[in-house]
């Protein structure tokens, strides 16, 4: 059972929060204009890394705000979380 | 009345508490404060169980969660449960418990005869001849089944309570021995919250089995000098008979607290047990070692007991273990067990110590009490069944470790053990923590810590006191400094001052054999599972060497005990097979539970009406008075229909279908999820999130709304109303609200921060009655206030704000059922009043209220899909043949981008169509297979399936929707659907919409 | 056909079902309802000052800024549920003037004021062991070192969300429930106190 510091109300049980899958996933600007192999790119690839991931999650039972959480995928440590926006999504992979 | 067995004096025992329990059908009786086993060996009991695959006598080894033999059923339906160790029950009055894996008695086992053939039994039989041939495997799992197996589970409803609690803590400490009460105390006196939890009744942990001083007092002086200052303080929780049985992510710990086990009589509002989840910023562990058995021929005769169990029996149970004992130990620990023996009354025939001139502070008081040491000795077979009558010994040479000389005997009828000891080391591991073999204690001890954790004391390998009770009393500073507790400084050790001189222990996993090691032998290395040495040598020799690979095939370690005792002399008999060093071997996994927990406290207070929330709506009394069979959706309770008298569901139905159709009919449609959206760009929004348009929504007007995935495929559907300019009201499905709240939230938070919209569920706020059928708007209009209800003045797909039966009230003209229809919504709180007012105006009409099973029938009549029964998640809005609803005008909406994607515009996609079976009065199976022939050879190709289907009363026929291959170029096609191996029903493809077409009826 | 609305609360026939003692009982936990009360949700961006000011003019109290905090005036709390969202509680029951004063105070703002009063309702606890009978079904801390007076929590009891507003050191403290749970949570908190007493508040 995780504890997870959501960055408004601080460390919660995971039983509070829905797990989004991985984070800074953006949307294309035009889908229209990219081939279907880009586009299943983005629907359906995900990185899975081992090691630090990326992820969102959702304080769903908390103060239904998402964030997004740095996690260490063998360890399960958390060793960071922010708030939407906080953090560039071209700047972490 | 006391047992024969049981010391005049002595014990940590309530001599004035006097208690009757019952073992294998015979009377016996103990005191408060013993243990079934200590009361068993008090009355002279040794022969408590059989082993499990050979049905060997056995008796009881050891004193705690260790014990691999004394396993009993305990107790009577309902409250029986086997696998019960006995060193860990609490004697209470009228205890009742039987030895398990014996038949016909623990006396006269008739599988014990497999002993005899015990050669033929090697590790990997099972495997090796069950396996084959396979079709009879069956018949071989029965009779394993009868001749293995630990007891029965009871077949009887659980009369018990059970708990759980959730508690937060700075430092949780487990074990309350001398490391583990002085990081308690020493943490506690910062002010940190301290839960102290240990496994027995008593807190002490070793000191209760020990006979020694500390500081020139009984150590069980200085246990209550401790316990006294921890009960005054104001946060501190002491936790006895509670076990930390799983140490999982994030430092949380799971604690089963056995709260009226001990007890036979139950007050009924106390639960039976309960499950502290612990969630700790630091934890100490201090949860001591086990002492490890040494392997030798016979070694698991009843009366070869561990050392240190000898001890407790005599020190904190008062027991009188035999008459004449050997103590057979490669360590100085052990000695005083050999003075325990002797201050209870029992010679001692020798002690055997493979090392040569063991010459600690120990041995040297056991030489001066005249007990004959025989050193470069071991113990080669212990003679007697069910009771010891002598041992063999043989010299061995310390370096060489082999055995020589001749062999000869010593009388005697009680065997102390001692092969070192194991630091429990469970927790640790189980934590993320790395192990590490200790060579100059020979054991694995605490490597890298993965969490916030230390270890102390002897579960450290620390074996010391003074240097148990010194570590104990830093890491309880250290832990509550780390959470923001004291100044990171710590007390003196003032409980015990002296070293004692140790001589370094012989490292054996096995006594040596003389001969072939592979060669079967009773040389037992796993009591529960009957593991030999010479298993493991096989296995060795048939190629396994991951210890992993091992245990599998030998069983090592795979009994309810999972190898406390066993495990670890099984991995130095690996190394040496092999030829390596145990370093290179390592453990098996430590995982949860450490010592079995019940289904009963896992599952806690869940069951029953509370196993999953039942959400009610406010009409539910009402319902339920009507006499509704009720449906779940969800977690919500929904009428399914409203019987009559006596009538059968399809009576009820039908004539709930017909009001509808005929005059007027009431449903409670509360459960809508229905999602409050606000803002300047609420339209943006919603041109975002649905696939047609809403840029010429006026104000006043509904619009149906289908929402799909990014991947294309319909998610969720409902009428969304424009209350405002800036303000509308969307209805999701019953089963939906929530996921789709979480999935529109998601994108206005992270990708959309540009639109400024709030949400907000108002699900719980309105209660929701639909009024259905050509008299709900003269119904309606004996009630309703300050609406013109005229076609024109509110005209369908409109929303109105009046009041309704006295209550402010938003009224949507929407119908799912095909009809004239009102959707009435009101503060649930006047929900009820509402619906008694809807009824009651409408006794002129024959007002029905119906169910959700009619709603779904005449929907269906309609053509009406619902998400989540029709659909699976893999329905684009053109496989519902909806592409109506799918707006050119918009560049982009959520799953636009798919629907042009490679796979969707397949023409071979199942579609949505109806179907009409040949028989009018056959009615298909929902789920079931379309197939395009009737015969032909197998397997069938598989056109497609059924989602909802009826008998329709309005029509007078059959009516089913379903999901066919290119269904929609396939209308009057004859089709088959199959129902079992030799039928098929006929069905002609369809138009999905079986009832007015036109959609005449509900816009009048 | 009955003239005058009466409301229903969702959780009465199983609050009543509860004894009420007169002889205080040590361990007993007290129960009762806070029925038809004003619960409004209101969302509003406070990064302009102009909407900070105009709410504070309406409710007499400024909102809290900090998360799971709440600020009382009078017969008005204000709980914290996220950085842009409040609920308004009001002591007094519905209907009142509040609802219309906010819809009033804030036009022209970009503000959502959603009624929620028949959707939720407030159940409070009371006694020694309130603590200990919550901790049974929530995984807060709720020492009071960490969730003092002034303190409230979106979170979960058993196995439905709820707002848990501690009220004092009692220790007393308020869930705020939806409707349709509300009825499974008074069941579950039957179950849990069975160790200590149930009692309803007089
Ligand atoms: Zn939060």
């Amino acid at each position: 059972m995780l504890m997870i510091d959501c960055p408004w109300c601080g460390n919660r049980d995971e039983s509070e929060f829905m797990y989004g899958g991985e984070g800074n996933i953006v949307r294309p600007q035009d889908p229209e204009s990219i081939s279907d192999d880009s586009w299943s790119d983005y629907l359906f690839m995900r990185k899975n890394t081992k090691g630090l991931y990326m992820e969102q999650w959702l304080h769903s039972y908390g103060c239904r705000r998402w964030f997004l959480a740095e996690r260490e995928t063998v360890s399960y440590e958390i060793l960071n979380t922010h708030k939407i926006g906080e953090i560039n999504p071209e700047s972490k992979s | 009345m006391r047992g024969a067995y049981r010391l005049n004096s002595g014990g940590r025992l309530d001599r004035d508490r006097p208690l009757e329990f019952t073992f294998n059908g015979r009377i016996y009786s103990g005191y408060v404060g013993d243990t079934l086993a200590s009361a068993l060996l008090a009355n002279g009991v040794r022969l408590v169980g059989r082993s499990f695959k050979y049905h060997r006598p056995r008796g009881i080894v050891g004193s705690g969660s260790e014990e691999p033999n004394a396993l009993v059923q305990l107790g009577k339906n309902p409250r029986t449960s086997p696998n019960q160790i006995a060193t860990q029950i609490e004697l209470y009055d009228g205890l009742s418990a039987s030895s398990v894996n014996c038949w016909p008695s623990v006396k006269f086992d008739i599988r014990s005869l497999t002993g005899m053939f015990s050669s033929l039994l090697p590790p990997g039989f099972y495997y090796k001849t069950f396996m084959w041939p396979r079709f009879l495997w069956g018949l071989y799992e029965l009779i394993l089944r009868r001749s293995g197996g630990y007891g029965v589970a009871p077949d009887m409803k659980d009369p018990d309570r059970y708990d759980k609690i959730n508690a937060h803590c700075d430092v949780l400490i487990v074990g309350s021995g001398p490391a583990g009460l002085s990081a308690a105390v020493e943490a506690g006196r910062t002010g940190a919250r301290v839960i102290l939890v240990d496994e027995q009744a008593e807190f002490g942990g070793s000191i209760l089995n020990a006979n020694e001083n500390y500081h020139k007092s009984h150590g069980m002086n200085w246990v209550s000098s401790i316990l006294d200052e921890l009960k005054l303080m104001p946060e501190v929780t002491l936790l006895p008979r509670s076990t930390a049985f799983g140490y999982y992510d994030h430092n949380f710990v799971g604690v089963l607290e056995r709260v009226t086990d001990h007890s036979s009589i139950s007050d009924g509002l106390s639960p039976r047990q309960r499950i502290w989840r612990v969630r700790a910023k630091e934890v100490v562990l201090a949860t001591g070692s086990i002492e490890r058995p040494l392997v030798f021929q016979n070694n698991d005769r009843p009366g070869v007991m561990l050392a240190s169990s000898v001890s407790a029996y005599i020190n904190r149970y008062a027991v009188k273990l035999g008459s004449s004992a050997v103590v057979f130990t490669n360590n100085d620990s052990a000695y005083s067990s050999v003075l325990d023996l002797l201050s209870s009354g029992v010679d001692v025939a020798g002690v055997i110590d493979p090392r040569p001139k063991p010459n600690g502070t120990l041995p040297n008081i056991v030489r001066s009490h005249g007990v004959p040491i025989f050193d470069s000795s071991v113990i080669v077979d212990v003679k007697g069944s069910k009771n010891i009558r002598a041992v063999e010994l043989m010299n061995i040479d310390y370096d060489s470790k082999k055995i020589y000389g001749k062999s000869h005997k010593l009388r005697c009828d009680l065997v102390a053990v001692s092969g070192g000891w194991n630091p429990t080391v469970h927790l640790h591991s189980q934590s993320g923590g790395t192990l590490r073999y200790d060579v100059s204690k020979s054991c694995f001890v605490p490597g890298i810590n993965s969490q916030n954790e230390q270890s102390v004391g002897s579960c450290n390998g620390t074996f010391d006191l003074k240097e148990c009770i010194d570590d104990g009393i830093k890491a309880g500073s250290r832990a509550a400094y780390a959470t923001g507790f004291g100044v990171g400084e710590w007390s003196e050790n003032t409980a015990c001052t002296d070293f004692q001189t140790e001589d370094p222990l012989c490292p054996m996993w096995k006594v040596p054999s003389s001969g072939n090691e592979s060669k079967w032998t009773k040389q037992f290395v796993d009591f529960q599972t009957d593991t030999s040495s010479s298993d493991i040598y096989i296995a060795a020799r048939e190629g396994y060497e991951s210890i992993q690979h091992v245990k599998r095939y030998t069983t090592l370690g795979m009994g309810n005990d999972q190898g406390k005792l066993g495990n670890i002399n099984g991995i130095g008999i690996l190394a040496d097979a092999l030829g390596q060093d145990i370093s290179d071997i390592g453990t098996t996994t430590f995982r949860p539970n450490y010592t079995p927990i019940s289904y009963g406290a896992l599952a806690g207070p869940d069951k029953g009406i509370l196993f999953d929330p039942v959400r009610k709506t406010a009409i539910h009394e009402w319902h339920e008075a009507a006499g509704a069979k009720f449906e779940n959706v969800g977690q919500w309770k929904r009428p399914w229909f409203y019987p009559r008298g006596r009538e059968f569901m399809e009576e009820a139905v039908e004539r709930e279908c017909l009001a509808v159709r005929e005059s007027v009919g009431v449903l409670d449609a509360s459960t809508l999820g229905k999602i409050d959206i606000k803002g300047p760009n609420a339209t943006d929004f919603l041109e975002r999130v649905y696939t047609n348009s809403w840029r010429k929504l006026q104000v006043g007007q509904c619009r149906y709304g289908l929402m799909l995935g990014e991947d294309g495929m319909v998610m969720d559907d409902g009428v969304t109303a424009k209350l405002e300019d800036d303000h509308y009201l969307m209805h999701t499905t019953s089963s939906g609200a929530g996921n789709v709240m979480n999935w529109l939230e998601l994108w206005l938070q992270t990708e959309w921060p540009d639109l400024n919209v709030y949400l907000t569920s108002v699900t719980d706020q309105w209660a929701t009655i639909q009024i259905n059928g050509p008299n709900s708007r003269n119904l309606l209009s004996k009630i309703c206030e300050g609406i013109d209800l005229t076609n024109d003045a509110f005209p369908y797909m409109a929303v109105r704000r009046g009041v309704v039966a006295g209550v402010q009230a938003r009224i949507f003209r929407v119908s799912f059922v095909g009809e004239l229809s009102y959707e009435i919504n009101v503060n649930a709180d006047y929900g009820l009043h509402l619906w008694e007012s809807v009824i009651g105006a409408g006794k002129n009409y024959g007002i029905t209220p119906f169910g959700t099973e009619a709603m779904h029938l005449l929907r269906a009549e309609k053509g009406y899909v619902i998400v989540g029964q029709d659909t699976d998640g893999s329905m684009t809005p053109s496989d519902l043949g909806m592409n109506w609803i799918i707006t050119k005008r918009k560049d982009d909406f959520l799953g636009k981008r798919s629907l042009s994607r490679e796979d969707s515009i397949r023409t071979d996609r199942k579609q949505l169509v109806g179907l009409i079976t040949e028989d009018p009065s056959t009615v298909i199976p929902e789920g079931s297979q379309v197939i395009s022939s009737s015969s032909g050879s197998v397997p069938v190709p598989m056109l497609g399936h059924i989602t909802s289907s009826y008998m329709s009363p309005t029509l007078g026929h059959s009516i089913a929707l379903g999901f066919v291959e290119g269904g929609h170029s396939k209308l009057g096609e004859k089709v088959y659907v199959s129902i079992n191996d030799s039928k098929v029903i006929s069905a002609f493809i369809s138009n999905p919409v079986f009832y007015d077409p036109q959609g005449k009826r509900q816009d009048v | 056909m009955s003239e005058i609305p009466t409301a229903k609360s969702s959780i009465e026939k199983e609050l009543n079902s509860i004894p009420t003692f007169n002889t205080l009982n040590e361990s007993s936990v007290f129960i009762s309802e806070k029925r038809f009360k004003d619960h409004i949700n209101l969302r509003l961006d406070i990064s302009d000052d102009g909407n900070v000011d105009a709410l504070g003019n309406i409710l007499g109290v400024e909102v809290p800024i900090e998360p799971n905090t709440v600020n009382i005036n009078g017969e008005v709390s204000v709980l914290w549920l996220g950085p842009d969202e409040w609920l308004i509680l009001t002591t007094e029951c519905y209907p009142n003037s509040m609802l219309d004063r906010l819809s009033k105070g804030l036009i022209g703002k970009v503000a959502s004021i959603v009624d929620m009063s028949g959707g939720q309702t407030v159940i409070n606890l009371d006694g020694p062991n309130s603590m200990n009978l919550l901790a049974k079904g929530c995984t807060l801390d709720l020492h009071p070192r960490v969730f003092g007076d002034g303190k409230c929590a979106q979170t979960i009891i058993a196995k439905t969300g709820v707002i848990i507003r501690k009220i004092d050191n009692s220790p007393s403290y308020d869930l705020i429930v939806r409707r349709s749970y509300a009825d499974y949570l008074v069941l579950w908190i039957k179950d849990a106190a069975r160790e200590y007493g149930l009692s309803l508040a007089k």
